[in-house]
């Protein structure tokens, strides 16, 4: 199995996620996450997607995405090449005892509490899954009240961007 | 696109007005459709309308199969028309069958007013959401100012690239607005740019693997037939001296008359062409797409073939087979490309050669070829039937079927010269398409002799068309091969299921009686039952233009269709008939 994030620029048109997630349903695609928001371009959304892969090549899922007329261009993103970030918002127990052990594993991921109440705190932590997941490790002892996570955004690394010609789309090659 | 003047004349229709209007500009002649309430503000100005014709069906599924059996046959956009609910998912049908076989079609649907929208109002359905998956595209429309760049998108997206389905849904309330109508100059969708320009690099590459391999084969699909390229095909194969073969889709493509043709593929593929395929080394795809009916077990199909594949829709290339040269682009101008620089290599002195290829195909196709054995009784063969019924009506005539038995047999014993002269669904496998996509046809072609062959099982699930046909003036012929049963599926079970015949009986050799049916609707009822009366009933049915007519072909039941492939087993393995495999090797 493997891990992809794709970057798919689309026109801001109703039902464009509805086309998107469908299709990767119908083609046996497994969604782990997904993004979307408006660009630095008005009227063209990006949605950021990581799709896990199995057996089926990625190739096809791109291929198929490119027929959606609404959708304007698809760039995979490896993680070595680019800066990926998701946020969660994790409500942790925490009495008095415990709230100053909390804190120190707080500062260690440069997280912060965002809400503190008697019984609970509220952690906000930006980062790469990986780091995402290290921290809630630490936290699991504690009891962990909720967890709200978003979806992977991404970027490349560098000064080019998305809409540059000459970044090669994800397929198109055939 | 047509760049027929915008005429912003300021002066203010209702958004129906504005919807006619630009069917109109989009060049409609002809709509297939049922009125309702959401759509009904549109049939008003439809009324008045002097270019578009409308052909009021019993059945939406019908307007939808009428739209394809008009496109599949002229190569124009067909249009169907339906209210919202239960007319707009009547459409759902015919629209995935479009989906499947590449069929430029538009679907016009009223919607609710777009205050209703999301409140389960009556007769309120999610169409564009229920059709995303078997569209091309689809819009819904609540802005009336919107109707016409929506018409001339969906017209545009339809009928150019991989040619398919788009629906247009509009609101009550935006057919009911004011508005003033702009047809729109240019189509501007910046996510849509299909290729028809080959690489050349490519085709340098293609050409070099037709003139070194020892075995190749043209491997035809429907896409040659969509994209007009018969004439390329023609030239591009009797350039190289190639075989060809043509898909169940690709019938008609290249003319069965021709020396070069080895048949059709597939699971009920004959023995010459499937083997063409399977021991080819190297496949020359144009416009086909691996379906598994055509491969069979994917995993042993042509194991020593490079492949070649030319197509539209890139999502094609590498979905089924790998492809070692793909090439991107319309068929007819990579063909166009490809003999453009064969001829340069040719006049260099490089010449392929596949004289031993021929020995073997040649040998296949005279030890196999396509057959059926006469019931011992004297009953009807449906073989039989078929084979007359296209020999009788000439090679202009076009052939609609519907699907099973009666289908294949259409492909296999009607010989085809032309392309657009077969209709059916293939991909889909939509029983029920034949009537209403033979009534689209002979509207798009008035001047041709249609049949629909159909089978009894098929025919009682769209027949109410007739009546359309009667009223309309649309003399479509119905050759009904009536063998009482639900045949293919009765075949699954003679040959998987130890004869046990589960639901496939239909008992329609007593009930219903067809002839009396036929009157019934206005059209003319005949019935044959022996073989002595085939070509008479049939030259009978030929003579009578006035009104539709339908043969009851009495047939027997046990007929089967051979060779075959059975499901997901390898090509390898067909038989010729039952418990009888083909030899491959020469030396006997």
């Amino acid at each position: 199995m493997s891990r992809h994030t794709l970057s798919v620029l689309v026109e801001d048109k109703p039902g464009v996620l509805a086309r998107v997630s469908s299709l990767f349903s119908r083609r046996g695609f497994n969604i782990e996450s997904l993004a979307v928001g408006p660009t630095e371009v008005p009227e063209v959304s990006r949605m950021t997607i990581v799709v896990n892969v199995t057996g089926l090549p990625l190739e096809q899922v791109t291929k198929q995405l490119n027929k959606l007329v609404n959708v304007l261009k698809i760039v995979e993103l490896d993680e070595a090449n680019s800066v990926q970030r998701a946020i969660a918002l994790v409500k942790v127990k925490a009495d008095a005892g415990q709230r100053s052990s909390i804190l120190e594993v707080v500062q260690l991921f440069r997280a912060k509490v965002v809400d503190v109440a008697l019984d609970a705190v509220t952690i906000e932590v930006t980062g790469n899954d990986d780091k995402i997941e290290a921290l809630l490790k630490l936290l699991e002892p504690y009891g962990i009240k909720e967890l709200v996570r978003s979806g992977v955004i991404a970027t490349s690394r560098g000064g080019r961007s998305i809409s540059d010609r000459n970044l090669r789309p994800a397929d198109r090659t055939a | 696109m047509s760049t027929s003047a915008g005429q912003p004349s300021g002066e203010r229709i209702t958004g129906a007005q504005s919807l006619i209007r630009s069917m109109e500009y989009a060049d409609v002649d002809v709509v297939f459709g049922i009125p309702g309430g959401a759509i009904l503000p549109a049939y008003d100005p439809l009324m008045d309308s002097t270019k578009v014709r409308h052909i009021l069906v019993r059945h939406e599924q019908a307007a939808g199969h009428a739209a394809e059996g008009y496109a599949a046959a002229t190569g124009r956009v067909g249009v169907c028309m339906a209210t919202s609910g239960p007319g707009a998912t009547n459409l759902v049908t015919p629209i995935a069958d479009a989906h499947m076989d590449s069929v430029p079609m538009v679907a016009i649907t009223g919607q609710v007013p777009s205050s209703a929208i999301g409140t389960d109002a009556f007769q309120e359905a999610d169409i564009r959401g229920i059709t995303m998956p078997i569209t091309k595209h689809n819009y819904l429309v609540t802005n009336p100012d919107e109707i016409p760049r929506a018409i001339a998108e969906a017209f545009y997206l339809a009928s150019s690239g991989r040619p398919g389905p788009v629906l247009v849904d509009i609101s009550k309330d935006a057919l009911q607005a004011m508005t003033t109508f702009e047809w729109p100059t240019d189509i501007s969708l910046p996510g849509y740019h299909p290729v028809t320009k080959p690489h050349s690099k490519q085709v340098r590459e293609a050409d070099r693997l037709i003139l070194e391999s020892k075995r190749p084969v043209l491997y035809v699909g429907g896409g040659v037939i969509r994209a007009n390229a018969s004439a390329q095909l023609r030239e591009l194969a009797e350039l190289t001296g190639l075989p060809v073969v043509t898909t169940l889709m690709a019938r008609g493509a290249f003319p069965d008359s021709h020396p070069q043709h080895m048949g059709m593929p597939g699971m009920h593929g004959s023995v010459g062409a499937v083997g063409a395929l399977q021991k080819s080394d190297l496949l020359v795809t144009l416009g086909a797409r691996f379906d598994d009916r055509v491969t069979g077990k994917l995993s042993t199909f042509a194991p020593d073939a490079t492949v070649i594949h030319a197509d539209i829709d890139p999502a094609e290339i590498g979905k089924n087979r790998h492809a070692d040269v793909p090439i991107v682009g319309d068929v007819g101008e990579v063909m166009t490309e490809l003999i453009a620089a064969l001829r340069e290599e040719m006049a260099a002195g490089r010449q392929g050669d596949y004289e031993g290829w021929w020995v073997q195909l040649n040998r296949w196709r005279d030890t196999y070829p396509l057959g059926y054995d006469l019931p011992n009784d004297g009953s009807l063969s449906p073989q039989y039937v078929i084979e007359r019924l296209g020999a009788l009506s000439g090679p202009d005539a076009i052939m609609a079927a519907g699907v099973g038995q009666h289908q294949m047999w259409g492909a296999q014993f009607v010989k085809y010269e032309k392309p657009r002269t077969w209709l059916n669904s293939g991909g889909l496998g939509t029983m029920g398409y034949a009537v209403p996509a033979a009534m689209g046809a002979k509207v798009g072609m008035p001047g041709s002799v249609v049949w629909a062959i159909d089978g009894d099982g098929c025919f009682q699930m769209t027949n109410q068309e007739l009546v359309t046909c009667a009223i309309n003036d649309i003399p479509i012929k119905v050759a009904l091969i009536n063998n009482s049963s639900l045949g293919m599926v009765r075949q699954w079970q003679t040959l998987f299921y130890n004869e046990r015949y589960s639901e496939t009986d239909l008992h329609s050799h007593r009930l219903p009686d067809f002839v009396k049916l036929a009157d019934a609707y206005g059209c003319h009822g005949l019935r044959c039952e022996t073989p002595e009366e085939v070509d008479s009933v049939i030259e009978k049915a030929l003579s009578i233009n006035d009104a539709p007519v339908v043969i009851d072909f009495v047939v027997h039941r046990d007929a089967m269709v051979w060779p075959m492939v059975a499901a997901g087993t390898s090509n390898d393995d067909i038989l010729v008939a039952r418990e009888m495999a083909p030899s491959w090797d020469s030396e006997e």
